[in-house]
């Protein structure tokens, strides 16, 4: 694996296996994301999506394998993973915004205290991703004031604030009333325009074709499929992916 | 039909004041029944107060005299006179006379530094903090007791920085941030205050100015609602660090500390406050070769034994926190301390308001408890006035108990609208 190939790797992960007590959950996963990709991850409930994109920035540890971030192996040493932290921005299926913080400061806690900015340097910052997905006007509103669609926005505002090389989604619109799932989309759209390396786990099939470079489906634990949108949706390789394709898209 | 029309049907036909009582009050037979009984029983109790309490109160007077059934002509009620007279006793206890603008003084400070800090809204809470935990210790026990000023200065300081250093390093410990770089420099600053702390109280007392001095007064002359408030405001402001120390314990991944932390809590649950002030004024001086004073070790013992309740008011809250707050952090990159310090713990107090103001009502009755090991509070200042021949008659005793009521009753109030009002102020997203 020469320096060249490295640098052009995002996420790499090999052989990765891991249990939850005597349940399989991750079996054998190979997967690569290279900088500036953008890789949509589906498959049925109960097959690991979450818990494999989870495992990338260490919310959850793999047991076999090997989860290299940007170069960086990820194990169980604290420095590794805060490097990694830095550079991975997370946005989840239930927002989890601080509920006692405004929306700015939501945003800049961590600029102040993980990235040492003064208040007035965090503020700015904070307010420019917050221009950014179209929610500058709420700056000073809580996080229980706001209806869903503009709490997920405000939540990916906060993950940009970090400057981070590489953004992962957990379902990010399943929570959503389906009038608000579009102006998330949107702002999804509009991050992977500006060239944002992408993992996300997600149902809206829509939102794939026209965002993904690749999609990667997963069931019962594996990676059953990989392949460009028009290839997976048109020309599914695997049974599997074909039936799941024609349950979903129903 | 109009809301208003809709409205007027529901409320069936005719609107207004009487319409509304006769609903609340009488809407069935039984509820009927229920509404007369309470009313009655209420009119009954609250008219019985007044009428004892002001109706047929002596209000003038300079012996037990005027309080006598035969001199005033009837069943006598209130004897006002004498709590006029024994007002000092009530308040200051046997602080000398001529010494009580200090407490009156130590009472305005504490004024001036916890009215701000109680106002969410108000700036500068973080020098208000620093007031609270250091300059208003410091200059009441100056005030209170008395002595040189610098010798109790440095002393104070001393104990102060060490204390502060030394919850510093314990805090980093606790929430795990040991590890990391950020919480390593916490906690060499704790280690540096502890050190500095420990030099102080090393050094020989400072003797430079001995004019600045204030007659000591001894602790056991101190006696009466000053002794209430020193007490319980000592305990609510320990116990909230002692508490945070105790429940980040439990919770901790190292499990010396979990035990130890699991043993106080329940060791301390599982004897009343009696036990653990007896232990705290006669076995701590047998582990310390220079033992504090009296009032210190109940302050001490005050403290732990309020800082265990408020340790599992504490994890009942916490333990309600979502773990996603917990991933969101760790996914920005916030260490467990920032973690704890600026996403959970605020959430958790916000959250647990109601359960700690119960523990801090339950502790501002509880020290009247102190009498018992000889240190008069309001109550003990209040029984021995009774004793004075001077002033006894059948009612002074109701008299002076509920005065005594009414005093607790008038903080206990305000501490829940307090309460109330802080909830509000604090969770708009509620």
């Amino acid at each position: 694996m020469n320096s060249a190939t490295n640098a052009s790797i995002a996420v790499r992960m090999q052989a990765v296996n891991k249990w939850y007590g005597d349940f399989h959950v991750l079996k054998d996963i190979d997967m690569v994301v290279g900088q500036g990709e953008r890789v949509v991850i589906c498959g049925p409930s109960g097959s690991g999506k979450s818990t494999a994109v989870r495992c990338i920035n260490r919310l959850e540890a793999h047991d076999t394998g090997e989860i290299l971030v940007n170069g960086i192996e990820l194990t169980d040493e604290l420095k590794n993973i805060d490097v990694i932290r830095r550079d991975v921005g997370m946005v989840f299926q239930h927002f989890n915004l601080f509920p006692h913080l405004t929306v700015l400061e939501n945003c800049t806690l961590a600029l102040r205290w993980v990235r040492h900015l003064s208040a007035s340097e965090a503020a700015a910052k904070a307010m420019h991703y917050l221009e950014r997905v179209r929610i500058a006007e709420q700056a000073l509103k809580f996080p229980g004031q706001l209806s869903g669609g503009q709490q997920q926005r405000v939540a990916i505002a906060r993950a940009l604030c970090m400057s981070p090389k590489i953004m992962l989604f957990d379902e990010p619109t399943s929570a959503l009333d389906p009038e608000m799932v579009k102006e998330v989309l949107d702002t999804m759209i509009q991050l992977a325009a500006d060239g944002m390396t992408m993992v996300c786990v997600t149902h809206e099939m829509g939102f794939a074709r026209e965002v993904a470079d690749r999609m990667i489906f997963m069931a019962e634990g594996k990676v059953i499929e990989t392949a460009p949108p028009e290839q997976f949706f048109n020309n599914p390789a695997q049974e599997r992916t074909l039936k799941f394709l024609n349950q979903i898209l129903n | 039909m109009t809301t208003h029309e809709s409205l007027a049907a529901r409320d069936g036909g005719t609107g207004g004041l009487f319409a509304t009582v006769r609903k609340a009050l009488f809407s069935s037979p039984l509820h009927a029944v229920i509404s007369v009984a309470s009313l009655y029983l209420a009119v009954t109790l609250i008219w019985n107060f007044l009428d004892f309490a002001l109706l047929r109160a002596v209000w003038t007077g300079t012996s037990r005299d005027a309080c006598l059934n035969e001199n005033v002509g009837g069943e006598v009620g209130a004897c006002w006179p004498f709590v006029q007279a024994k007002l000092g006793q009530f308040l200051y206890g046997s602080f000398p006379l001529e010494e009580r603008w200090r407490v009156d003084t130590t009472y305005v400070l504490a004024l001036l530094v916890i009215v701000p800090l109680l106002i969410p809204a108000a700036p500068y809470k973080a020098m208000n903090t620093f007031f609270l935990f250091v300059v208003l210790p410091m200059s009441a026990f100056f005030l209170l007791y008395g002595g040189a000023l610098l010798p109790i200065l440095q002393g104070s300081l001393a104990w102060l920085a060490m204390l502060a250093g030394g919850s510093l390093i314990l805090y980093v410990v606790l929430t795990g941030a040991l590890a990391t770089s950020h919480g390593m420099k916490r906690g060499l600053a704790g280690a540096a205050a502890l050190a500095a702390g420990a030099v102080l109280w090393l050094l020989p007392p400072l003797d430079w100015l001995p004019g600045l001095a204030l007659p000591v007064v001894e602790t056991k002359l101190w006696g009466g609602l000053m002794v209430t408030m020193v007490v319980a405001v000592t305990g609510i402001v320990g116990a909230m660090p002692i508490g945070i120390m105790l429940v980040l314990g439990r919770r901790s991944s190292m499990p010396l500390l979990r035990y130890c932390s699991v043993a106080v809590v329940e060791v301390v649950r599982g004897i009343p406050l009696i036990t653990v002030l007896f232990f705290a004024i006669y076995v701590l001086p047998l582990f310390l070769q220079d033992s504090p004073d009296g009032m210190v070790r109940v302050l001490i013992g005050v403290s732990v034994f309020t800082g265990a309740y408020v340790s599992e008011t504490l994890r009942g809250g916490l333990q309600s926190i979502p773990k996603g707050q917990y991933e969101s952090a760790q996914a920005l990159g916030l260490n467990p301390m920032l973690t704890m310090t600026f996403v959970i713990m605020p959430q958790v107090i916000r959250r647990v308001i109601p359960g700690l103001m119960n523990n801090f009502i339950g502790l501002f009755k509880d020290t009247t408890l102190v009498s018992i090991i000889g240190i008069f509070d309001l109550l003990g200042g209040l029984r021995s006035s009774f004793t004075d021949p001077n002033w006894a008659t059948p009612v002074s005793v109701y008299t002076g108990f509920a005065f005594a009521g009414l005093i607790y009753f008038a903080f206990c109030y305000c501490m829940s609208r307090y309460s109330m009002y802080l909830e509000k102020r604090l969770n708009p997203e509620r």
